[in-house]
């Protein structure tokens, strides 16, 4: 090989330079460009509308009129606190009972390896492929006087269980029912923080079951702990179908005043300014527990 | 020493996974402040053994005696023993004393006690003061074995198990913690039981090493017995390399190789009723010479030089003769200038040669 070839082909192969914009941007916002414009027409965008909105007068179906705090003093005028209440008080023990309930599923589930592991996650994830109003609607014709449950009781042993729909248990079993999965995957996240030697370590120096529990694994399995509240808590704090189904009315969440607003009451400014109240009451949910947990370290970056 | 009971006794220890015996009757009596290593390839069930013995296991078969007790049932938390484990197991969400004083906070001990013996066990793997309040995370890794092993210390453990806590660690600062665990063993006067795969790092700590192969001891003994009189092929051969020669004993007495058709001068104390098996010579055991028939040696071979490396202080040469390639090792201030190409002249005195049956 002569030295000119030679020459060619270590030289390296000029790069094209062209300038996709004028002024110079990082790949990594070039990259995020689609959500980022997304985000804007679909969350921020109706977001600020719907924060204008809670200012306008009553019932006005436009924006460009003069700014009031009216529909926020009917809120607080009116009965909204009972269904303010309804909604955290559903939100609150459905994370209670999710944590009971995923916590030692998710340490049971960490134990199984290989191929049942996946057909486990499987099954947990199979109802999310089915629509939630249908899931829910299946769970009346179960539960209800007459149905599934009742129905073949009766058959087999005489005995009638009667409605066990229309009424608060149904509607946080409902609750429960819907969001297992989003405490239950943030948990077993969050338990894979949590190395099993440092727990027979701690198990070694003479700790007991409880104290390894209590100093080594809750503390290192906290961020999915947390995130798994808070994801259940913010989702359930806007629970509808749930109180709409099995519930059929026996008490009235935020988001069904909201959604009558907008719809029967016809009264836009007043679901603007309950859904404005809603969003600062799951923003500061999420804005306290955030205090509390590093995202960074959770995703295995130190 | 050699009147005090041993303080842990292992008898025919068994453990099965399925059909598998991962250890496979272990019996071996560990004395009273010594450092003991426990030596093998990977899986050869030398980490199922410790965790038998710290208590994170039980053995399907088998005792195991503490101080004379048996101890088989009694969990981790109970034994008075304590292991650094190879991953270190620190607990990444506390501080370097947090860390050091879990086990004193384990065991109802108050705040100022517990602060003094981690302060001691600080200073006794030499880890300043001031790294008390530091986040574990923050620590280099062998600073974080050293927050380790001051945990272990902390825990006042009648024996202290290891296992290749120094396998991560690079060679340079390997060898300075392997030289500071042996002095805080000598300090403290505590039995360590220390597992390796490397054989360097048995022979540099160890009082004495059992050489462990598919879940049985294959020999037990003092790092000089083990190194000068193997028990057996496996041994001599984990101990390094070796050069192995296949052969039968022939009838005029001596050992006849069929590789190479020569025959060598048998070592003294063959092994009763050998017929065939291999003869092992360790390289700095083999002569090299330029002359085709040096005086006064035996088991000559000629060969031609072919490589050589060097060893810091050493050359190793490779000879190829007939099919064979030999090893040899001298003193680098020894070593004559030789080409590669050049034919030379191997031979080594019977006594240093072992012989094993097949």
């Amino acid at each position: 090989m002569t030295e000119a070839a030679i020459e060619t082909l270590t030289q390296e192969p000029e790069r094209p330079r062209r300038k996709i914009l004028p002024w110079k941007l990082s790949e990594g916002f070039v990259a995020a460009l689609p959500i980022i414009i997304l985000l804007f027409i679909g969350f921020i965008g109706p977001m600020a509308l719907v924060l204008i909105y809670s200012f306008m007068p009553r019932g006005s179906f436009s924006i460009p009129e003069s700014p009031s705090l009216e529909n926020y003093v009917d809120i607080v005028e009116q009965d909204f606190y009972i269904s303010f209440g309804w909604s955290l008080f559903l939100a609150f023990i459905s994370v209670v009972i999710l944590l009971i309930a995923c916590y030692p599923l998710a340490v049971a589930l960490r134990r199984v390896k290989g191929r049942r592991a996946h057909l486990l996650t499987l099954l947990i994830v199979a109802p999310l492929f089915v629509a939630e109003n249908i899931r829910l609607q299946g769970w009346v014709l179960f539960f209800d006087k007459g149905g599934f449950l009742d129905g073949a009781l009766k058959v087999v042993t005489g005995l009638e269980t009667g409605s066990l729909v229309n009424n608060v248990p149904a509607i946080v079993f409902g609750i429960c029912y819907i969001y297992l999965p989003f405490m239950l995957f943030p948990i077993l996240l969050g338990l894979g923080n949590v190395p099993r030697e440092a727990r027979e370590a701690a198990y070694d120096l003479g700790g007991s079951r409880w104290r390894v529990f209590r100093d080594i694994e809750l503390p290192l399995a906290m961020p999915g702990i947390l995130i798994g509240s808070l994801l259940c808590f913010v989702i359930s704090l806007g629970a509808f179908n749930e109180a709409k189904f099995l519930g059929k009315g026996v008490i009235v969440t935020v988001a069904q005043d909201i959604e009558s607003a907008f719809t029967f009451g016809q009264n836009w400014p007043r679901g603007s300014a309950l859904s404005v109240l809603m969003i600062v009451l799951a923003g500061s949910a999420v804005w306290l527990a955030m205090r509390r947990v590093n995202l960074d370290r959770m995703l295995g970056k130190r | 020493m050699a009147a005090a009971p041993p303080i842990l006794q292992l008898r025919n220890i068994v453990k099965s996974f399925g059909s598998l015996n991962a250890v496979d009757g272990v019996s071996l009596d560990i004395e009273e402040g010594e450092l003991f290593t426990i030596v093998g390839p990977s899986g050869s069930g030398k980490t199922t053994l410790i965790r038998l013995l710290v208590g994170m296991d039980k053995p399907t078969a088998g005792d195991i005696l503490l101080r004379g007790k048996r101890i088989n049932d009694v969990p981790a938390n109970k034994r008075p023993t304590c292991m650094v484990f190879q991953s270190l197991a620190l607990f990444p969400h506390m501080s370097v004393g947090e860390n050091v004083e879990y086990s004193a906070k384990c065991k109802g001990i108050g705040k100022k006690e517990r602060r003094q013996r981690a302060a001691e066990c600080l200073k006794l793997s030499h880890l300043p003061q001031s790294y008390y309040d530091k986040a574990v995370t923050q620590c280099s890794g062998g600073e974080r074995q050293r927050v380790a092993l001051a945990r272990a210390l902390a825990f006042n453990p009648e024996i202290l198990f290891f296992d290749e806590p120094l396998s991560a660690i690079d060679y340079r600062l390997r060898k300075t913690l392997e030289k500071e665990l042996k002095d805080i063993q000598r300090e403290t006067g505590k039995t360590f039981v220390y597992i390796t795969h490397s054989l360097e790092e048995a022979m540099v700590m160890s009082d004495r090493i059992g050489v462990m192969r598919e879940g049985k001891l294959s020999q037990v003994g003092s790092p000089a017995t083990i190194y000068t009189q193997p028990e057996n092929r496996f041994v001599t051969e984990f101990m390094g390399e070796v050069n192995s020669l296949p052969v039968r004993l022939a009838d005029d007495g001596k050992l006849h190789c069929e590789t190479l058709d020569a025959s060598f001068e048998p070592p003294a104390g063959m092994p009763p009723g050998f017929s065939r098996g291999v003869l092992i010579v360790r390289p700095e055991n083999v002569a090299i010479s330029d002359d085709a028939a040096p005086a006064g040696s035996e088991n000559l071979i000629r060969g031609e030089l072919f490589n050589e490396y060097l060893l810091g202080s050493r050359i190793q040469y490779q000879v190829r003769s007939g099919a064979m390639v030999f090893l040899i090792e001298e003193l680098r201030a020894d070593a004559v200038a030789r080409l590669p190409g050049a034919e030379v002249t191997l031979s080594w005195q019977p006594g240093d040669s072992m012989v094993f049956p097949e």
